[in-house]
């Protein structure tokens, strides 16, 4: 199935590869994950010590090589002082990510092929919620497992899995309903800023909101109507850009849209009753890793579906042709106000969590550098697909905190990447790709 | 006292539309032959500012050591004008060549994106080269105060209003006048029969450039004269400021982006007195910073009404291929 004839017959890495890991499932590849990260656990710490690493390589090593990189940019600049015996990390960090990672997952997925692929056979014949969960709860496992050794892991790993769900409920009116709609930023604010009332203004003693109106204890159960509640704030600001959308398309869209952007941004900084240009501070600490991952995993499921229903193909084609989608009894302006206030909702719930990440929120973060930031990650990764939300949002998320080390030189290596991208691939690298979860989790044949 | 008050609000408000109306007409005359927003026009206006910085410099310290003529003044300006309008022309045809050549057949948004890019790169190129701390632009000219009636008027403002004005007209005449204004004409009438008469799409879209990145030149050194502080990020809320006059004044229309540049200024510098006098009148006690609010709540209520810009004609994207 996933092995075409083709590739086996030819001969090189890829074929050797597919080979011993094209049967391989979904299944085996968590569960190599997972020895993995358990692995790390139990000699990570000791293993970087004897590679004369200082700390554990973060991010796959990858922080630990832009470092030394960095370091020699900046000999050949500035001419600053460089440590050669910082060069040593470059392989220590690569022997590290082999004998952690690389060495290990081959090994575990390549025993588990049979096993595993017998195991997703038979999860398949229940409901699909049961083979999903397992699997879920495999991701699950692994990010706590690999996120429980430092506290940047965890804080890189909440944000990326934010910037998932943000990206994706941006690609619902760029991608899939075709819009340049530039008011993201705004309607995280809007969620950002109703959540963080709901919790602060109720359960926190806050100089800006007041005294806690609410003390009850297990106040930590209403998380769930905070990011709601900032959701459906966010829709309600929608409507704002959503009304327009029946008469103007296209950069007239954008042009309203941006205008959103700015009303809103402008609108927090003179509230002085919501901390106007300070903002508010001390959200409660609710946006643990697991309230995260439950969220972002309703919302690729919700979006998934929104997309494939049939409410998503009208989306499609109104994209392609209003026109003739009205013709065919599309209700384009129905679909345009439910695509644009769904978006908003999600865009509204990854803001809300986003303050409860940082615990801190003032209008400044949602301007045009977010925007740059949210249209980066849906282009690069690929427009109308569930799939290159995921991609580029993870890859730009990593790439930021990998080339961290080089400062301001990453803002020449981040676009310049995403101009090739561009170029070379201009709707983005896995545009227009469905995602059919039943195919990711099911068994592969192994041939 | 509140005629007097109103005309200096103007005149102000003439200055900061007249920066507005320059850097729009980039954004206007791109869109209308190539259907795309050149979104790092606002970071060409930047570099353009930082040329004439440098150039400027230069011809003070080339004047200050005596090897060349005493130069007065408004030479100096008028060359680093000149000189800075003709480097940063080759600014805006690299960015089209590297961002948009490549991506002419791609999806809009695509070279949206890589216009945004190249911006990031504008900004961080500078702030690699020239250390991001903030730069003094000289004062080339003496500022001479005037006043007419109660209402004080500098001879920089009028010096920049006069400027761009004349600068607008020079664009005029060129695109009516002359055989490559024709061709830009014939291009932005339709981009798919044109180039089938002999016509070069990409000479004529990198002349466009050109002359968009030069306009923004302008816009620059004018800028650094009336507030002489550049800073790396001096492009972004400029640029897309101008974009959103842009797109008010119609789809690719010259005159709609000047009307529509020095509109925005107005809204933006007039909502400042309003407030206060709403205030008077009826006791309220707004603040005077909503600026941004109110400014584009105009502009939102404006396209609302008018979904095709002021200038612009109603167009179905349907029509276009």
């Amino acid at each position: 199935m996933a092995v075409n004839t083709d590739v086996k017959n030819k001969k090189g890495i890829r074929s050797l590869f597919h080979k011993f890991y094209g049967g391989a499932p979904l299944l085996s590849v968590l569960l190599g994950f997972l020895v993995c990260t358990l692995w790390e656990q139990l000699i990570g710490a000791a293993l970087a010590s004897v590679l004369l690493l200082p700390k554990m390589p973060i991010l796959f090593g990858l922080v630990t090589m832009s470092k030394v990189f960095a370091g020699l940019i900046n000999l050949i600049i500035k001419g600053a002082a460089f440590e050669w015996v910082t060069l040593i990390h470059v392989p220590m960090a690569l022997i590290y990510f082999g004998v952690i990672y690389a060495v290990p997952l081959a090994i575990v997925i390549r025993l588990t092929v049979k096993p595993a692929n017998a195991v997703a056979g038979f999860l398949q014949q229940w409901p699909l919620i049961v083979t999903a969960l397992v699997h879920l709860g495999f991701i699950y496992a692994i990010f706590h497992f690999w996120s429980v050794l430092s506290d940047y892991r965890l804080i890189s790993l909440k944000l990326t899995l934010i910037a998932v769900l943000l990206t994706l409920s941006l690609n619902i009116i760029n991608g899939y309903m075709g819009e340049f709609s530039c008011s993201h930023p705004g309607f995280m604010a809007v969620g950002a800023y109703g959540a963080s009332l709901f919790t602060v203004g109720l359960f926190v003693n806050d100089k800006v909101l007041g005294d806690a109106l609410l003390g009850i204890p297990l106040a930590y159960l209403t998380f769930p109507f905070a990011l709601i509640f900032g959701g459906l704030c966010s829709a309600l600001a929608a409507l704002v850009v959503a009304i327009p959308s029946f008469r103007t398309r296209g950069d007239y869209l954008a042009i309203i849209s941006l205008a959103f952007l700015f009303i809103v941004k402008s609108f927090f900084e003179n509230m002085q009753n919501l901390g106007g240009a300070r903002g508010i501070m001390g959200q409660p600490d609710w946006a643990t890793l697991p309230v995260i991952f439950i969220v972002v995993v309703i919302g690729i499921w919700a979006i998934n579906n929104f997309v494939t229903s049939t409410l998503g193909k009208a989306l499609n084609s109104v994209r392609d042709d209003e026109m003739a989608a009205d013709a065919m009894t599309v209700d384009t302006r129905k679909t345009k106000m439910v695509a644009f206030l769904f978006g908003a909702f999600w865009a509204g719930l990854a803001g809300g969590l986003l303050a409860h990440v940082l615990r801190f929120i003032n209008p400044a973060m949602f301007g045009i550098q977010k925007l740059a930031e949210v249209l980066a990650m849906v282009y690069f990764g690929g427009l109308n697909s569930v799939y290159g939300s995921i991609v580029g949002a993870v890859s730009i998320s990593l790439l930021g905190e990998v080339l961290r080390p080089l400062e301001i030189l990453k803002w020449i290596f981040i676009p310049l990447l995403l101009i090739l991208v561009m170029i070379y691939r201009p709707t983005g690298l896995v545009a227009f790709k469905e995602f059919n979860v039943r195919n990711v989790f099911g068994p592969k044949e192994v041939k | 006292m509140t005629f007097n008050f109103f005309m200096q609000n103007f005149i102000n408000a003439l200055q900061w539309g007249s920066f507005y109306a320059l850097i729009a007409l980039g954004y206007s005359m791109v869109y209308s032959i190539l259907m795309l927003f050149n979104f790092a026009h606002g970071d060409i206006f930047m570099v353009g500012a930082y040329i004439g910085l440098g150039i400027a410099t230069g011809l003070l310290a080339l004047v200050g050591t005596g090897a060349a003529a005493i130069l007065p003044g408004w030479m100096i300006l008028v060359l680093t004008i000149l000189i800075s309008m003709f480097l940063t022309a080759f600014v805006g045809i690299i960015v089209e060549r590297v961002g948009y050549r490549p991506l002419r057949d791609a999806p809009r948004a695509s070279a949206a994106i890589t216009g945004l890019m190249i911006g990031i790169i504008l900004e961080t190129s500078n702030i690699l080269f020239l250390g991001g701390s903030r730069l003094k632009f000289p004062q080339l000219i003496e500022s001479v105060t005037y006043n007419i009636g109660g209402v004080f008027v500098t001879n920089k403002k009028i010096m920049i209003v006069l400027v761009s004005l004349g600068l607008m007209l020079a664009l005029h005449q060129f695109v009516t006048r002359t055989k490559y204004g024709m061709a830009m004409r014939a291009m932005a009438y339709d981009y798919l029969v044109i180039p089938l008469m002999g016509v070069s799409m990409n000479r004529v879209a990198a002349m466009t450039f050109a002359i968009g990145s030069a306009l923004a030149a302008a816009a620059g050194i004018l800028f650094g004269l009336a507030y002489p502080v550049l800073d790396p990020y001096m492009g972004v809320s400029f640029g897309w400021k101008a974009f959103v006059a842009a797109i008010l004044g119609g789809r690719g229309s010259i005159m709609g982006a000047c009307i529509a540049g020095f509109m925005l200024g107005f809204i933006e510098i007039m909502t400042v007195p309003a407030i206060q006098i709403m205030n008077r009148l009826f006791e309220l006690n707004i603040g005077s910073n909503l600026r941004d609010l109110i400014a584009y709540s105009i502009v939102l209520l404006i396209l609302i009404f008018r979904p095709h810009g002021l200038f612009g004609e109603a167009y179905s994207a349907k029509l276009r291929l």
